[in-house]
């Protein structure tokens, strides 16, 4: 499936949050869409938190308990994927 | 009926193995390890130690995250008659290097997990010899001077049955770390008896019984963590353990699946559990929750009660080197939610004078005493740093007390009432931060020439750590390279939030820097008219 011109927004407003809460000044290339931003030490279990409630505040939906998992938080394309799914 | 009680930190596991070898002991993802599958392997551990030439008394390191194998691992150290040493998987390989040299390790424990870290940190490890590796398929390879065994091979080949053991209750069970006011991490060491006290006393003021299920949501290598599974070990109840409180979401399911009764926690956790109260979240089964390592302000209790309306809520303190002090009893959480309680069973606390070593009287502040068989013997190989926590008692003739380094207030009744640390030790999250031991590493990135770390008051993590720097001329900096440079060298806890960068710094007349009036300088400079020196954006 071809990319939508949404979804690359998308990711790069999710890129971007990232970059200037959590890398800011470092290379944009070396945060990897598909990389653990748990193990390569970009959040840690209070950035987490921070990450969720800034997405329920800037797509507007609710993130529930069952949703708050590594699964859906834990890399870009992982949130990318969620973010779009809440939002079809 | 007469019941024994252990006089070795093992005998715990065996009761469980005889009395219902079949009940759940751990609850670890998917996997459910039953009382008498952690007995069986706990004994394939010693056996495999002691074949590869580890003897009474010689150090183990448990260098993992939470999970199935340690909660074995320990008591076949145990078994084995070594002390085992747990370190945070989070620790990054100087540190971790130092601790193994600190305490001459001649063996680890380990995931292939950590790989990343262990392949640097053995060549720097003279004394180690053999790093058991949990998920390893290869055997025989060798990094630096340690050979990799293979842990589920190897110990899959040893025998299933109760080693022969010779120490006794003063010999040494574990090394425990914590970090201390000079930057060096300090190891407690706590012999069988202390630790069997601790385990006895913390059970009977919790009330546990055999049914209580708890969860673990701390590293086992902070004490507090570590002994939710001893604790377990002693009623024979069942831990769910998790490696970590990441995601809380699914977490709160499982606890609610799983029925679980005890619900451990710091500050920290419970200002996250806030979120989900927001969202109605209700733990009805939580028969008791217990808080230490920060306080618990007056909303976090609210929190609490809220989300676990069942539950009598524990305020506890205590320190490594002694395990715990006090708790305050659930009855009195709505009378007395400033105090942190009165000295547990087995367990005398006074408050004293620092400069003169006397006790003083009620709700004077002061120094707060311990004197209990939970006292740590001692910080490994540091008499010095030792001398100055353990110290002659100022009326019992004869006996040392440990001075915590704390300043409380006691009341009439004997309720402690926390005031102030009396070093300079930052508490994030419930972990301590060395001040000293972030700086340098600051210190040691190019172009920082003063740096100053101290503790910034944070909803959410009680202190949060703020790091202020002064650059070399010509050098510029932005926050996220100095935070990203502290994650390759300390634990995520220790990274700094905050990050300002001056222009220079208060300096004392024998030019130290001066940190009381840091936030103040910073804004006084800004306000004076002079441009705040703005940090540029890398390319």
């Amino acid at each position: 499936m071809l990319p939508t011109l949404m979804s690359t927004e998308l990711r790069e407003k999710v890129r971007g949050f990232i970059l200037e809460s959590y890398m800011a000044g470092l290379d944009p290339a070396s945060l990897k869409d598909d990389a653990s931003l748990e193990r390569s030490h970009i959040v840690d279990s209070a950035r987490v938190l921070e990450l969720i409630l800034h997405i329920e505040e800037t797509y507007g939906f609710e993130v529930t308990n069952d949703d708050a998992t590594p699964e859906n938080f834990d890399s870009v394309d992982a949130i990318v994927k969620y973010i779009a799914s809440k939002q079809s | 009926m007469h019941v024994s009680i252990p006089t070795m930190l093992q005998e715990y596991l065996e009761r469980n193995a005889v009395k219902h070898p079949e009940k759940v002991a751990v609850i670890f993802k998917d996997r459910r390890e039953t009382w008498g599958g952690v007995h069986t392997l706990a004994n394939r551990v010693a056996h495999l130690l002691r074949d590869l030439g580890v003897a009474r008394g010689d150090r183990v390191v448990l260098y993992l995250d939470n999970n199935v194998e340690m909660c074995a691992a320990i008591w076949g150290i145990l078994r084995s008659d070594a002390i085992f040493s747990p370190i945070n998987a989070q620790t990054k390989v100087d540190k971790f290097v130092y601790m193994m040299n600190d305490c001459r390790a001649r063996a680890v424990i380990t995931d292939v997990a950590l790989a990343p870290m262990y392949e640097q940190a053995f060549s720097q490890t003279p004394h180690l010899k053999h790093a058991l590796v949990i998920g390893l398929e290869e055997e025989g390879r060798k990094v630096g001077g340690v050979e990799l065994v293979p842990f589920e091979k190897a110990t899959a080949a040893m025998k299933d049955t109760l080693p022969l053991s010779r120490n006794i209750p003063i010999d040494l069970a574990s090394i425990i770390y914590t970090s201390g006011s000079t930057g060096d991490p300090k190891g407690t060491m706590l012999t069988h008896h202390a630790m069997v006290s601790a385990t006895e006393s913390i059970t009977t003021y919790l009330e546990n019984k055999a049914d209580d299920i708890v969860v673990n949501l701390l590293p086992m290598s902070f004490d507090y963590g570590l002994y939710q599974w001893i604790n377990c070990n002693q009623f024979g109840g069942t831990l769910l353990l998790e490696p970590s409180f990441s995601y809380p979401g699914p977490i709160l399911k499982r606890i609610e699946a799983e029925k679980v009764t005890g619900l451990p926690v710091v500050p920290t956790i419970a200002s996250i559990l806030k979120q989900y109260e927001a969202k109605g979240l209700k733990l009805e089964g939580i028969q008791y929750v217990t808080n230490t390592a920060a306080a618990l302000s007056g909303s976090h209790i609210a929190t609490l009660q809220s989300i676990c309306p069942n539950a009598r809520i524990y305020s506890m303190y205590g320190l490594t080197e002694c395990k715990r002090v006090s708790y305050l009893p659930p009855s009195e959480i709505d009378k007395r939610p400033d105090s942190v309680g009165r000295a547990m069973p087995n367990l005398e606390v006074y408050i004293a004078n620092p400069a003169t070593g006397e006790r003083l009287p009620p709700n004077t502040p002061g120094e707060l005493v311990v004197r209990s068989p939970q006292v740590m013997k001692g910080y490994w190989d540091k008499p010095e740093a030792t001398a100055k926590r353990l110290k002659p008692s100022p009326d019992i003739p004869n006996e040392m007390h440990l001075w915590t380094g704390d300043t409380f207030k006691m009341d009439e009744d004997g309720y402690l009432y926390f005031v102030a640390r009396t070093d300079d030790i930052i508490k994030s999250r419930g972990e301590k931060v060395s001040p000293k031991e972030v700086e340098n590493t600051l210190y040691a990135i190019p172009g920082v020439v003063d740096a100053a770390v101290v503790g910034r008051a944070d909803e959410i993590l009680g202190q949060a750590v703020h790091a202020y720097l002064v650059l070399e001329d010509g050098v510029s900096m932005v926050s996220g390279q100095v935070q990203q440079t502290c994650a390759q060298k300390l634990e995520p806890f220790m990274v700094p939030k905050f990050v300002t960068f001056l222009t220079e710094m208060q300096k004392t007349t024998s030019n130290k820097i001066s940190k009381t009036n840091l936030e103040d300088f910073a804004k006084i400079y800004y306000a004076s008219g002079d441009k705040p020196w703005e940090p540029k954006r890398g390319k």
